[in-house]
């Protein structure tokens, strides 16, 4: 019962929050809109027994990408609004079809998957020699996802510099 | 209605997904688009988490952290690009961005 | 029922009221420890030496109008002062008091990283203030607070990796705990990150000698240059509460929390008969007065030293730390 008022009451705030971020006019509003939606989605990792993601959705997303986001809507102040000049060849009316479509796809994959007969259940990790999310999380990180997770942290450094480069004024 | 299963996760993240798809399609902010992209991206790790959750393998977990980190050096290259375009159009509407098309 | 719902919320009820007061009576301390430096009195009209100044104060907030500038953008510049303060009262619910469960509000397995993610968040206050306050000083002021914020960020939480490295937990009880057995403070086990936490905090808090944000001779008061009344107060509240945080941040990981001094040494053992929250307040308060002292000695660093003091030799020690810290668990 909680946990279905506390699932229907994110829900509707984590919906509402990405329809005010794509449809509000005033871009510094968007990025606070988006910001208040990435909380709502670390409370729902919290539901879902991700203390760890949900602590990293804020401290990575909230905390660090937004703010670049805020940032940069501040250093391109623009004295007109981007959204004045239309390109006659545009159609948005298509795009939000196009959208539409993918909805109801997605809607009838869903139903069309929990009305046939269940899959059999995926078996469980083998028993992980340590207890507790971050540990667990750790040691699947640094043993069979090693590789991946250097891999992202040399495409991270890559980010850095390409982002310095990109950035720099030449002189 | 009253029992939360990974189908109403998954209904939720195909819905958040739309609404980012449709900021993509219907905006010309770019700016604007790629918030929208982040939420796409958010659909997407909401879901890996409730089946993590669901089938009680970590494994779900690990591919969150990777999205995020993935997600970080998107948004720092790509913010990158879109002040290097500012300086040289004046312009954030990427409509106006057509240099390429003949 | 009453022991989810009604004891919990007792405790919050108590710790912000705790919290307000404090911070009310800090701004008073801060008065007169500067005053005591200067060779001046201080504040001493109001009660015997000016001890009610600290209520005449707020009551003087409350009261006075609230100007929104003409051109401020409304919904940011009401918002941007709850932004800022909401994270620095968040914060204590994870900050073990003493060492009974009476003296928490929760002790969760990532308490540490809570901290820091919720306080990252306070940055969004000060730039929004900025950018709401549609004025120039206060806009340059936040995007100079906002990237001190985010480098110090980085450097803090470097730092604390060696920390977390040392005790093998994120829970803050737990890191208390892993000093009690180890019967050393980390203190003393890590030096060099305690003075870079301290150093890190005072940047993060917006204090002397990294106030640059509200450099009153550069940016006439930086970006609450256009608040008034209670709406400047909740600014002065974020950054005194955020004062408190850090102390206690500090305390927690270096001086052993609720514990008292050398605590596996047992000819000290009379000193238990302290209560434990009575050492935890004891050393919070050092930690507090060092604060107002450092602002009452230093001057002020100038912008670019900052940035660099940052990013090219706090950070470099923070990662050289993690490294042996590291080497140093493995070998010992």
């Amino acid at each position: 019962m909680a946990e279905a008022l506390a699932f229907y009451t994110l829900s509707v705030l984590i919906l509402g929050l990405a329809v005010a971020v794509i449809t509000t006019p005033n871009t510094v509003h968007s990025v606070v809109f988006l910001v208040l939606n990435f909380l709502c989605v670390a409370v729902l990792y919290v539901f879902l027994q991700a203390e760890f993601l949900a602590v990293i959705q804020v401290l990575v997303y909230a905390g660090g990408i937004v703010v670049l986001y805020l940032f940069v809507v501040m250093l391109v102040n623009l004295g007109r609004s981007p959204e004045e000049h239309q390109d006659p060849r545009r159609l948005g009316l298509i795009g939000l079809g196009l959208s539409g479509a993918v909805l109801l796809e997605l809607a009838g994959i869903i139903a069309y998957s929990y009305t046939r007969e269940q899959s059999p259940p995926v078996t469980a990790a083998q028993a992980s020699p340590v207890q507790g999310n971050i540990e667990e999380l750790g040691w699947l990180l640094y043993t069979d996802y090693l590789i991946p997770f250097e891999v992202a942290s040399v495409l991270l450094l890559v980010a850095m510099v390409g982002a310095i480069v990109l950035a720099r004024r030449e002189s | 209605m009253m029992e939360i299963t990974p189908a109403h996760y998954t209904i939720l993240s195909a819905a958040l997904f739309s609404v980012g798809l449709i900021g993509v399609l219907v905006r010309r902010n770019i700016i604007i688009i790629f918030m929208a992209i982040e939420l796409m991206l958010n659909a997407v790790n909401i879901n890996l988490v409730a089946y993590a959750n669901e089938v009680e393998n970590l494994v779900g977990q690990v591919f969150v952290v990777f999205v995020i980190a993935v997600a970080a050096a998107e948004a720092a290259v790509g913010l990158g690009i879109i002040l290097a375009l500012f300086r040289n159009k004046e312009t954030v509407n990427i409509d106006e961005m057509n240099v390429m098309r003949s | 029922m009453i022991e989810t719902i009604v004891i919990p919320l007792l405790k919050i009820a108590v710790l912000l009221n705790a919290v307000l007061v404090s911070v009310t009576f800090m701004t008073l301390l801060e008065r007169k420890v500067i005053a005591w430096a200067q060779s001046r009195l201080g504040p001493m009209r109001v009660g015997p030496y000016g001890v009610l100044q600290a209520i005449a104060d707020p009551i003087k907030l409350i009261l006075k109008e609230d100007i929104t500038p003409v051109k401020a953008d409304r919904m940011m510049f009401t918002l941007a002062p709850i932004i800022s303060l909401v994270p620095a009262l968040v914060v204590f619910a994870v900050v073990p008091f003493g060492g009974d469960e009476l003296f928490y509000i929760t002790d969760i397995n990532v308490g540490l990283l809570f901290i820091i993610s919720v306080t990252s968040i306070g940055v969004y206050g000060i730039i929004l203030a900025g950018w709401a306050s549609n004025s120039k000083y206060p806009l340059l002021a936040s995007l100079r607070a906002s990237a001190q914020l985010i480098s110090y960020e980085i450097a803090v939480t470097m730092t604390l990796v060696s920390v977390i490295l040392t005790a093998g937990t994120l829970s803050m009880v737990g890191i208390v705990q892993a000093q009690q057995d180890s019967g050393l403070w980390y203190g003393f086990v890590q030096p060099v990150a305690f003075v870079l936490v301290l150093i890190g905090g005072l940047a993060e808090t917006n204090r002397a000698p990294f106030d640059m944000p509200e450099a009153e001779q550069e940016l006439t008061g930086g970006f609450h240059t256009e608040y008034s009344g209670m709406r400047f107060a909740l600014f002065f509240l974020a950054e005194y509460a955020n004062m408190i945080v850090i102390s206690a941040v500090v305390t927690v990981l270096f001086w052993g929390g609720w514990l008292r001094p050398f605590p596996s040494i047992d000819a000290l053992a009379f000193l238990d008969l302290i209560p434990s929250w009575i050492w935890f307040f004891g050393k919070m308060f050092v930690f507090l007065y060092l604060f107002i002292w450092i602002r009452a000695t230093l001057p002020r660093y100038r912008y670019d030293q900052l940035m660099r003091l940052g990013w090219k030799v706090l950070i470099p020690i923070a990662i050289g730390n993690i490294v042996v810290t590291g080497i140093a668990k493995v070998v010992l």
